[in-house]
């Protein structure tokens, strides 16, 4: 392997624009299904039958088709219905569409943890719906929901790899590129890998600071836990 | 204070609610003066809790009127919200929001819904913490009070959109006993102070020393309205009287 090849890799402006293509792919489409998802949460809490009809078809639909199959269905079915996207719109708009179901369902769940008592206590206050909503719903609901989101934008950042597919110029397609032309796969890929590993990190380390930041009152009661601890996965607080 | 003046805060007038099937409240009428503190009694699932609930529209009704100043709050639906910011209501247990401190908690309602600015919110806060003894516990987070102090940080909290009646629901079913009195101590005080109140709960202690009258319900019915002192010195009504006696011994 050689390491000169690897850093000019690296370095090299094609592999650091499929990196940017990389990671705004996945923040777009990660705040895309984000917003889809909390409107299908709230529409799935909602009492209005065809609201609930339309997000079970929704999940069903998304959760049910790989998400390679949504990419590839988006790009080339689209057009002949004479709807024209750039290839980056659609992978993106597959992406989304896609991670607003699985965002659903950890929404769902995270409303679902607020207590009732603590809406009535809101009503009773003489507070509107939509004020209970953004002052106690939901800033107690992202507490819950933050672990999963952190999850879920790992495997957003994993998931864009697929948009290679449909000719998207991300990081997998262009560490593949280089390498065929020289079959230096090795140096190729692992400048890719290093590439991932290194977003990964920083999403890591950005749902630590906003863990923290919405947790900012126990600083002492939780334990806290060094870097290489959360990298490897091991800080979960032990039950005795 | 025994008799009804003539113009009541507070005018229930023969309220009908069912759930499902079972009916929790028949016919059920209250009047309630202003300044006066009511205590509302009865076994367990005799509709107390619910009459209170529907006093603040938490629960709708079915039939029959609730009129607080003259109006018709069940004919006023649309201002509901405005409707219960005058209404303050201190819940069994507490809800305080759990992702506030306890000032905080107190300053939300003033500050999103009555347009307080936060500085006059905080000094509003701090001035309601004293009064229910908390000023040092300000920054303090629900999990870290005890149940005392959460029911008064909830009392302060409900006090801070300046209501014109109090209703507590149960507010010292849940606590540890040692920590009852901290929180009818400031009721009483409440009530000393001319706040008029509905208050369910089964503390005869806070009743005989605070209540002005007492209303018996069974069965989803107000069986009884008395004076504090005709039910406490021996109530005629029988069902009543046996009640008393179970609970008090």
């Amino acid at each position: 392997m050689s390491l000169s090849l690897l850093f000019d890799y690296l370095i090299s402006a094609d592999f650091v624009r499929g990196a940017a293509m990389t990671l705004a792919i996945t923040v777009v489409s990660l705040l895309c299904g984000m917003l889809i998802g909390l409107v299908l949460a709230l529409l799935q809490g909602s009492r209005n039958r065809v609201a609930r009809t339309f997000t079970f078809l929704y999940l069903w639909l998304f959760r049910g088709t790989p998400v390679l199959f949504q990419i590839i269905f988006i790009y080339n079915v689209l057009p002949s219905f004479g709807i024209r996207f750039s290839a980056f719109v659609c992978a993106v708009l597959a992406l989304s569409l896609n991670e607003g179901a699985f965002m659903s369902e950890i929404f769902r769940s995270g409303l679902h943890a607020v207590k009732q008592g603590q809406r009535t206590a809101g009503f009773a206050l003489g507070m509107n719906g939509a004020k209970v909503f953004r002052h106690i719903v939901l800033p107690q609901a992202l507490r819950v929901v933050l672990p999963p989101i952190g999850n879920q934008m790992i495997g957003m950042l994993k998931l864009s790899a697929l948009v290679s597919v449909i000719a998207v110029q991300e990081l997998l397609l262009v560490a593949n590129q280089a390498a065929s032309a020289n079959f230096r796969y090795l140096e190729a890929l692992s400048a890719a890998g290093i590439y991932y590993l290194a977003f990964t990190t920083l999403f890591m380390l950005l749902q630590g600071w906003m863990e923290r930041a919405l947790n900012r009152r126990r600083k002492s009661a939780v334990r806290r836990t060094s870097f290489a601890e959360r990298l490897l996965g091991v800080s979960q607080p032990v039950v005795r | 204070m025994s008799t009804v003046p003539a113009s009541p805060l507070l005018k229930i007038h023969r309220i009908d609610k069912s759930y499902g099937g079972t009916q929790v409240l028949k016919s059920c009428s209250l009047e309630v003066a202003p300044k006066e503190t009511i205590v509302i009694v009865g076994p367990s699932g005799s509709g107390k809790s619910t009459l209170l609930r529907c006093v603040n529209l938490l629960e709708s009704v079915d039939a029959g009127n609730i009129l607080f100043e003259g109006r018709d709050l069940t004919r006023e639906l649309k201002r509901v919200h405005q409707v219960r910011q005058q209404i303050g209501m201190v819940f069994q247990n507490f809800e305080l929001f759990s992702h506030l401190s306890a000032i905080e908690n107190i300053m939300l309602a003033p500050m999103s819904v009555a347009g307080v600015s936060r500085l006059d919110a905080h000094d509003l806060a701090l001035a309601l913490l004293n009064k229910v003894h908390l000023r040092e516990r300000a920054d303090h987070y629900p999990d870290q009070l005890s149940g005392g102090q959460q029911q008064r940080v909830a009392i302060a909290r409900a006090l801070a959109m300046k209501p014109k009646v109090m209703l507590y629901d149960e507010p010292t079913s849940a606590l540890d006993p040692e920590m009852v009195n901290e929180v009818t101590e400031v009721m009483a005080e409440l009530s000393a102070e001319g706040m008029t109140s509905l208050v369910v709960t089964h503390e005869m202690g806070f009743a005989r020393r605070a209540a002005d009258r007492i209303v018996f319900m069974e069965a989803g019915e107000v069986i009884l309205t008395e004076s504090s002192e005709q039910f406490f010195s021996g109530t005629t009504h029988e069902r009543a009287r046996r009640f008393l006696d179970q609970i008090l011994h």
